[in-house]
């Protein structure tokens, strides 16, 4: 046997081992989902109702079309992307915190042979799930109001998964770093509310400047989901930056992907820090 | 018989939290089937030591392995034989209290139907079986604590770590759970026990190690302890000093020790040697009574209150 000596962090950063338990912790998070559904669904119904109703008609009368299209169908499909944004991104930082700070529900599953690791895999696929859930919830209404033009329009499902994911592990970071609850407050009103309005959501980001597009193109995350969205969704995309649509979702697709990776690896890694220290 | 097995071994565990050392330096073995007491004040370093055994921190250094596993690197088989009742009551609010039992026998891989049985069983024992469905948030804390303590047998473990498992615990709560421990002791479940409860640790314990600022300071069978380092009996008396020299003079060998307004003196002669000098010297408010591992601890960890 070698000498005791000090060792390194055991925390040092490093690609996360999960096996199949990592669905144990997301089943326990969707059995209590599903025990409280209605509460659930409520308001991701509500919502988007409330915003065609508001907006679409509303606001969208005085509006003659948008691009060729009436402005009630231009942000539909930007309802969807908001809630894979939000339903992602409320999970894994309010709906994480509660449970890793107040009910100690990490610190009871990694007792049992669920490493840290699994535990924020699955908070992340739960996330993901959520943001796929309200997704498809918003999905609905908007058939039910007519405004689906495109067969594509399935491949909301996958799309809300993986843009879900990207969300869910870039607020997981958040909660690796919040000292309390209430630090929510800063990504919620200086990330997530500039991307509800500046993401190609509610006008076109082509009538903003090139160089505000480049900025949304590049380091707003809702950007990419709204034009995969609206491309499955309505069949068509704004030619942001002047690029043609191929190319234009083709980075998209890239965008989400690397930085799905990125911020899932360097979640888990935050949080097993925070944890296991 | 042949020699015991070990179940749990650390050599030199240090553990630091920045520059704060928590554990110092700690060796200790404990063997199949032994009932091992962890005693010391708040913030002696009891609860990190067991959080090391089922991986929930990771040493700083040295050597710690349960049942042959080390628990730097074989975290997974570890947590697959230990059941842990921790201190903080972690039991999840969002289920009912059956739920609880199984959705924890679901981490460890167990049946669905084989999860419910135990669940049951466990209930059953705890006499919670009335508490069945209700939600977590509707349990007394004696109620709480003792489903913490049936979660954690839930995986039928080898290895049992309860820390403190019986505090603010009702007399006969209390004794349900040590009824438990003394029957899990008959499986041959190897347990370790933190608590700030002597009587709980001389009923439970076959052995004792004493902690104290992250050190261990002595250790043996409660018995042998009270033996070694308080004698026999101690005689309480109000404090006086004009007794005192009578006092000395009568027990020249005894222990003194003065506690705010009482006096005790402690002697390892044999029973009835106080009743005789009482006889001579009547006096007030006097107790007599049989010395305790609660003397051994303040005798070595001293009578100053911790903080945390």
């Amino acid at each position: 046997m070698t000498a005791p000596g000090i060792r390194k962090s055991p925390a040092r950063f490093s690609l996360p081992k999960l096996t199949y338990r990592v669905g144990k912790v997301w089943q326990r998070n969707f059995d209590v989902f599903t025990k409280t559904a209605t509460v659930n669904f409520l308001p991701s119904l509500l919502e988007p109702i409330l915003y065609l109703l508001a907006f679409g008609y509303g606001l969208g009368s005085f509006i003659p079309s948008i691009q060729g299209i009436s402005y009630i169908r231009f942000i539909a499909p930007s309802l969807v992307a908001i809630a894979i944004m939000t339903g992602a991104f409320y999970e894994c930082t309010f709906g994480s915190f509660v449970r890793m700070y107040y009910q100690k529900t990490f610190d009871a599953i990694i007792a049992t042979p669920i490493s840290v690791e699994e535990v924020v895999a699955g908070e992340l696929l739960w996330g993901a799930t959520r943001a796929t859930i309200n997704a498809t919830i918003v999905l609905a209404v908007i058939a039910i109001f007519g405004l689906i033009s495109s067969p594509l329009f399935l491949f909301v499902l996958p799309l809300s998964f993986f843009g879900g994911l990207m969300f869910a592990s870039i607020a997981m970071c958040f909660t690796a770093a919040a000292p309390n609850i209430d630090f929510f407050n800063y990504p919620s009103f200086l990330f997530l509310t500039p991307m509800l309005f500046l993401c190609d959501t509610f006008f076109p980001l082509t009538s903003l400047p090139k160089i505000a597009q480049a900025v949304a193109m590049a380091v707003l995350p809702l950007t990419h989901i709204v034009n995969i969205t609206r491309a499955v969704v309505s069949g068509r995309v704004d030619l942001i930056l002047g690029l043609n649509p191929t190319m234009l979702l083709l980075i998209s697709l890239a965008w989400v992907i690397v930085v799905t990776v990125f911020f899932f690896i360097l979640s888990i890694n935050l949080m097993k820090k925070r944890l296991v220290s | 018989m042949g020699s015991p097995e070990v179940l749990i071994e650390a050599q030199d565990i240090i553990k630091m939290y920045d520059d704060f050392i928590a554990v110092d330096g700690i060796s200790f073995k404990v063997y199949k089937g032994e009932c091992v007491g962890f005693l010391g004040p708040n913030g002696a370093g009891k609860t990190t030591t067991v959080r090391m055994m089922y991986c929930f921190l990771p040493p700083t250094s040295g050597v710690l392995k349960i049942a042959g596993l080390d628990v730097t690197s074989q975290c997974r088989e570890i947590k697959s034989l230990v059941g842990v009742a921790p201190q903080e009551e972690n039991l999840d609010p969002d289920f009912t209290v059956i739920k609880n039992l199984t959705v924890y026998a679901r981490y460890f891989d167990i049946s669905r139907i084989e999860a419910l049985e135990r669940a049951d069983e466990q209930l059953r024992f705890f006499q919670l079986e009335e508490k069945r469905d209700v939600p977590i948030a509707a349990l007394s804390t004696g109620m709480k604590r003792r489903l913490i303590f049936a979660r954690a047998l839930i995986n039928q473990p080898q290895i049992l770590l309860l820390d403190e498992p019986t505090t603010g615990l009702d007399p006969q709560a209390r004794h349900l759970a040590w009824d438990e421990v003394r029957d899990l002791k008959k499986k041959r479940v190897t347990i370790i026990l933190t608590t700030h409860y002597m009587d709980e640790a001389a009923a439970l314990c076959d052995r004792i190690l004493i902690i104290d600022r992250g050190k261990i300071i002595e250790e043996g069978k409660p018995a042998e302890l009270v033996k070694k380092h308080v004698g026999e009996e101690v005689l309480e008396v109000d404090y006086d000093e004009n007794l005192l020299p009578s006092l000395k003079e009568a027990f020249p060998e005894g222990d003194f020790e003065r506690l705010g307004d009482r006096l005790q003196i402690f002697t390892d002669k044999p029973h009835g040697v106080f009743e005789g000098y009482l006889k001579e010297h009547p006096m007030q408010n006097v107790t007599i009574r049989t010395a305790n591992l609660e003397d051994v601890f303040l005798k070595l960890t001293g009578r100053g209150l911790r903080e945390e």
